[in-house]
């Protein structure tokens, strides 16, 4: 089999080479082949995108960045990532520790669960700034403030002693997107950041997302089942099916030309605003 | 409240199927926090074989009017009236034969059935309760249940676990249909499901509704499916509902400015539109801050000195509350 190269890429001058990277996880009762065989590259700072349906193996692949398996399971790793130089599916765990929130970070669905309730939001990225960049707890409290007003939080200084709950889910979500920024990442993989939220803060966060995505240059790596949210955010599109990416291209492309059947049926499923659209 | 209330918009039908006027739920004061008015008079019909889309952002208080409309959560004030019989304040026994007449199907499908029983067990659990056939009947009444909502009723054996999301759904819709209902609480019946399983479940209702003359409340936060699904569209926040017209009224010439932020907001499959809709400075207003205030309101009228509704027709069918409305700039 031949690897699949994204278009306009070419293999030595991608950050992230992905190559016939294949997971397979075993719960308690079964095993499941969860990503057979998918290959890709991420430029420096360029802005990706997976959709697909739910089983359809794009968080899975996200998390074989972080190497991180899904709850309640173990995974076998297969192929092969190379992010910078390095390979991560055999690097040593304390390189790869070194790695995760550093150079690659991740922000996940649900901002109700991926942060410490009995913490401050502020301590918490403290502790992350300390961990990654080794600075006083002064110096890395300065830093959580400019972070919490980049993200857009009203009046950091004073929200940075806040609890979770005491944010509504938008915040909560600028709370995560600032933790996962704050150590200035290379590549940031958001799964999908807004699908927990309502449509307004949804439209806010895809504001926020491109607006670092721009300032830090970052590259982005964004998965999501919705077409619309995926449309304007990133440069190219895979669609995943199976455990398969089934097609990708520029999104312009896709969204104009589909090739594959299952990205038409994708498509044409999605409901519209406008009379005439897709649902039947 | 003022009564006598005139309608917000004019009943569809002489005799609706469904009649809610000044509905309200307040929850008590909790910790250092005040009482929430989570449906704050809340008002309108639904004709029989007519779908309401109710619209909303999280904590906007649809739900909490579905539950109401049901009887599952105690209303502090208001009248429901389904099938002309007031629902508020009916004893219990009474309520209890009612609930044939009105049923619901939640959102998600992996919670609303019980992971114990067999498909056939939780359909023939409500035909029993409201004893609708004779028990000798229900296994073909069951059969009769799976081959309606497109499922083959060789499989009634089998548990909920065995089956994917899309097929759950079916069997809660099942579940709802099995007492024969007039009126059915669809609250987010889809936005657990894929985007092509959500297409089939919604197009599975429609078939339905034409079948059976049903009448659904749909509550849902997706606007774009609320526009294939509603006949007419209500549009709540912050407890109240802020507009309210035939689906082509509300998308078509979107009158409150929640419900053009709303709109605005959703994001469109296309990228060259989508990527300038993002570029665009969003709408950034704080609607809570523009609830009534002294004086005229946005539509020039003094409703504290006139004593009418913060309510202004716009066309036979549609309507819209000043309410929560930005004064002219």
């Amino acid at each position: 089999m031949t690897a699949l190269l994204p278009p306009g890429t070419t293999a030595d001058a991608a950050m992230l080479q992905v190559r016939q990277l294949t997971a397979r996880f075993t719960t308690r009762d079964e095993a499941v082949q969860a990503v057979r065989g998918v290959s890709f590259d991420i430029a420096r700072g360029e802005a990706v995108g997976f959709v697909g349906e739910s089983g359809c193996g794009k968080s899975v692949t996200a998390r074989a960045l972080m190497r991180l398996a899904p709850e309640g399971s173990s995974v076998e790793w297969g192929g092969s990532v190379l992010f910078q130089g390095h390979e991560l599916l055999s690097l040593p765990e304390p390189a790869m520790q070194g790695l995760r929130g550093r150079r690659i970070a991740m922000v996940f669905q649900d901002p109700m669960t991926s942060l410490n309730p009995v913490l401050s939001v502020g301590r918490q990225i403290d502790d992350m700034i300390r961990r990654h960049a080794g600075v006083s707890a002064a110096e890395a409290r300065r830093r959580t403030v400019d972070l919490l007003g980049l993200v857009g939080i009203r009046d950091p200084a004073r929200r940075a002693d806040d609890h979770p709950h005491q944010f509504s889910g938008g915040m909560r979500q600028r709370v995560l997107i600032a933790m996962a920024v704050s150590c200035q990442p290379d590549l940031l993989i958001a799964d999908e950041p807004t699908t927990a939220l309502d449509v307004t803060v949804q439209a806010q966060i895809l504001r926020l997302l491109l607006r670092l995505r721009q300032d830090l240059g970052m590259a982005l790596m964004l998965i999501t089942h919705d077409f619309g949210v995926i449309a304007g955010m990133v440069d190219r599109v895979h669609v995943m099916f199976g455990g398969e990416i089934v097609e990708h291209g520029a999104v312009d492309e896709i969204f104009a030309a589909p090739r594959h059947p299952y990205t038409r049926a994708l498509l044409d499923a999605v409901p519209r605003l406008t009379p005439g659209g897709a649902v039947q | 409240m003022n009564s006598p209330q005139p309608l917000p918009v004019a009943a569809a039908a002489p005799a609706p199927l469904l009649q809610v006027r000044d509905l309200t739920v307040t929850f008590p004061a909790r910790h250092s926090r005040p009482p929430v008015r989570a449906a704050d008079a809340v008002s309108f019909d639904i004709a029989r074989g007519e779908t309401l889309g109710l619209v909303g952002e999280s904590g906007s208080g649809k739900t909490t009017t579905g539950r109401a409309i049901l009887q599952l959560q105690a209303a502090s004030a208001g009248s429901v009236r389904l099938m002309g019989r007031e629902l508020i304040g009916m004893r219990p026994s009474e309520l209890r034969s009612m609930r044939r007449h009105m049923q619901f199907v939640l959102q998600n499908p992996y919670s609303s059935l019980n992971p114990r029983m067999t498909v056939a067990q939780i359909l023939a659990e409500p035909l029993r309760v409201h004893q609708t056939v004779p028990a000798r009947a229900v296994p073909e009444r069951v059969a009769e249940l799976m081959t309606l909502v497109g499922m083959d009723p060789a499989v009634v054996r089998r548990h909920p676990h065995e089956f994917s999301g899309g097929q759950r759904q079916r069997i809660v819709i099942a579940r709802a249909l099995a007492v024969n209902p007039d009126f059915v609480v669809c609250d987010e019946p889809v936005s657990a499901l894929d985007v092509r399983t959500q297409a089939r479940i919604v197009d599975l209702l429609q078939s339905l509704q034409e079948r059976l003359g049903l009448s659904y409340l749909f509550i849902a936060h997706d606007l774009a499916i609320v526009r294939h699904v509603a006949h007419r569209v209500a549009v709540m926040f912050g407890g109240r509902i802020v507009e309210m017209g035939r689906a082509e009224e509300v998308y078509g010439q979107p009158s409150h400015p929640y419900t053009r932020a709303l709109l605005d907001a959703v994001p469109v499959p296309d990228p060259v539109r989508q990527r300038a809709k993002l570029s665009q400075a969003p709408v950034e207003l704080d609607f809570h801050a523009f609830r009534a205030a002294a004086g005229a309101c946005a539509f020039g009228e003094d409703h504290a000195h006139t004593g009418t509704l913060e309510w202004h027709p716009l066309s036979p069918t549609h309507g819209v509350s000043c309410r929560f409305f930005p004064p002219p700039a």
